[in-house]
């Protein structure tokens, strides 16, 4: 991927980070979403949904309540999608390659938020007088720093995650030597497993959860037998 | 003079619009030192320039400064506290009473809307739509139906509070026993966990492809591994782990043999 090309999926790393916290949050930052749209870009809507559902299943677990600290699943899934979709779907571990890159993106991006918040944190203190003042100038300005340092954030994230991973990954496929069932079938497991866990963690607390969660996967069970 | 306070009963159509639309940034300054503070400032700001005097008056700026400080909700209940505050600032309640409404409005707010909307309506829509990516429905399909349901609750809850908060003022603790706040959790919550039955296996064996030759395998490692993660509940977070295990097998993967 040259140079150029990687600055529509960056400033939709950009748009879909910005989505996660501060503006306006309709989920479109959802891996789902945001990994279909860049295999779309990529041409290839279902390579990045494929990667988007991987994602999603891990996802499940991670509950973003207030200050709490989580993966920023938004620019993630972005370069997740980016990376998987140049791949062909047999192409032997380009899932659990571009997967690796998604992770550690969501992680790193992650970790800017909670330097972005430092950031709006001081911004604020430093404007106090004009807080407590009530200047609407300020008061908006603050809040236009906010959004705007958050969508350079994701901006910035997808676009140095991409150029890393992009040919990391590249390298990583061209030594690749498990085959091409063990290397899916591992990924999926794994994320089978986790979304398993997440949903038990999430809803046990329902009555009858395990009642409800039996029956479901007795009738997921009988479509995937009978179809 | 200050010119006296005329309670406003409604708010006008463009200033509601105004805050709704200012609504989806709430968050937009979010720091760890005042939270939502700025956000519920910003929000408020159209319906504060219908004060006695407008944004001239002192009273304005006073106000506008008051709820720049600490304050923490939900984002999509924020709209209640934003109505609530607007109203009472329009009223004309003394300072005081609005500073004491507002440290006891942020609570149950940030309470209700985390269980509602992240731990149970997010997870009922993503099960959906991997329910229906499960059962071969084209990418299109599949993102319509998750934003489509998610945002027709997103899009109601924060209309509603921001209409319920303005309605009630300084009574709006009583909108929080709406049936959909109060019970929703416990009806959305059986609903999922019914589908995540059905959903994640079904979207599992799509992608799965040329792996579902270890089938078998496959079923073993994921009912072990979530029922140790689900054992170990909050103390282990299964992506971390996730990450561990499978940066360990791309090594294995790429190491010559």
């Amino acid at each position: 991927m040259i140079l150029l090309e990687l600055f529509p999926i960056a400033l939709l790393g950009a748009f879909l980070g910005l989505d996660v916290v501060t503006f306006p949050q309709a989920m479109i930052s959802r891996p789902l979403v945001a990994a279909t749209v860049a295999g779309t870009l990529m041409g290839n809507p279902g390579g990045g949904m494929i990667i988007g559902v991987v994602l999603e299943l891990l996802a499940l677990e991670m509950l973003p309540f207030g200050a709490s600290r989580y993966p920023e699943w938004g620019s993630a899934s972005v370069v997740g999608g980016a990376t998987y979709a140049v791949y062909p779907p047999d192409q032997a571990g380009a899932l659990a390659g571009a997967l690796l890159a998604a992770l550690v993106t969501a992680v790193v991006s992650g970790w800017s938020m909670v330097k972005l918040r430092r950031l709006n944190g001081s911004h604020a203190a430093a404007r106090r007088d004009g807080l407590d003042a009530g200047v609407p100038s300020v008061v908006i300005g603050t809040q236009l720093f906010g959004l705007t340092a958050d969508f350079v954030r994701g901006g910035l994230v997808t676009f140095f995650a991409l150029l890393f991973f992009q040919p990391l990954v590249a390298a990583l496929l061209a030594q690749w030597t498990t085959n091409a069932a063990y290397s899916r079938g591992v990924v999926v497991a794994m994320v089978a497993a986790v979304s398993a866990g997440a949903i038990w963690k999430i809803f046990h607390t329902v009555a009858h959860a395990r009642i409800y969660l039996l029956a479901g996967l007795a009738a997921g069970a009988a479509i995937i037998i009978t179809r | 003079m200050t010119p006296p306070v005329t309670p406003v009963r409604s708010l006008p159509l463009t200033t509601w619009f105004r805050i709704y639309l200012r609504l989806f940034a709430v968050q937009g300054a979010w720091n760890y030192e005042t939270l939502l503070g700025n956000g519920i400032a910003f929000c408020m700001e159209p319906a504060l320039r219908l004060l006695p005097g407008g944004v001239n008056d002192p009273r304005y700026r006073e106000a506008l400064g008051r709820h720049t400080r600490y304050f923490n909700a939900h984002p999509y209940l924020a709209g209640v506290a934003v109505g609530a505050l607007a109203r009472a600032e329009l009223d004309g309640v003394p300072a005081a009473l609005i500073e004491r409404f507002r440290t006891a409005l942020g609570g149950p707010l940030g309470s209700v809307g985390d269980r509602l909307v992240w731990a149970s309506w997010l997870p009922l829509c993503s099960l959906v739509a991997l329910g229906a990516f499960g059962s071969g429905a084209r990418p299109i399909v599949v993102i319509a139906t998750f934003l489509g349901l998610y945002n027709a609750g997103h899009l109601w809850m924060r209309g509603w509070g921001l209409k319920v908060g303005f309605q009630r003022g300084l009574r709006v603790a009583d909108a929080l026993g709406h049936p959909v706040l109060r019970r929703g959790p416990q009806y959305v919550g059986s609903v999922a966990a019914f589908l995540a039955g059905i959903s994640i296996p079904l979207a599992v064996d799509r992608i799965v492809m040329e792996g579902r030759t270890l089938a078998g395998e496959m079923i073993l490692v994921a009912i072990v591994g979530g029922a140790v993660l689900a054992r170990f509940g909050e103390r282990a977070e299964g992506w971390r782990l996730a990450l561990i295990a499978l940066a360990l097998f791309v090594l294995y993967s790429v190491i010559p043999k």
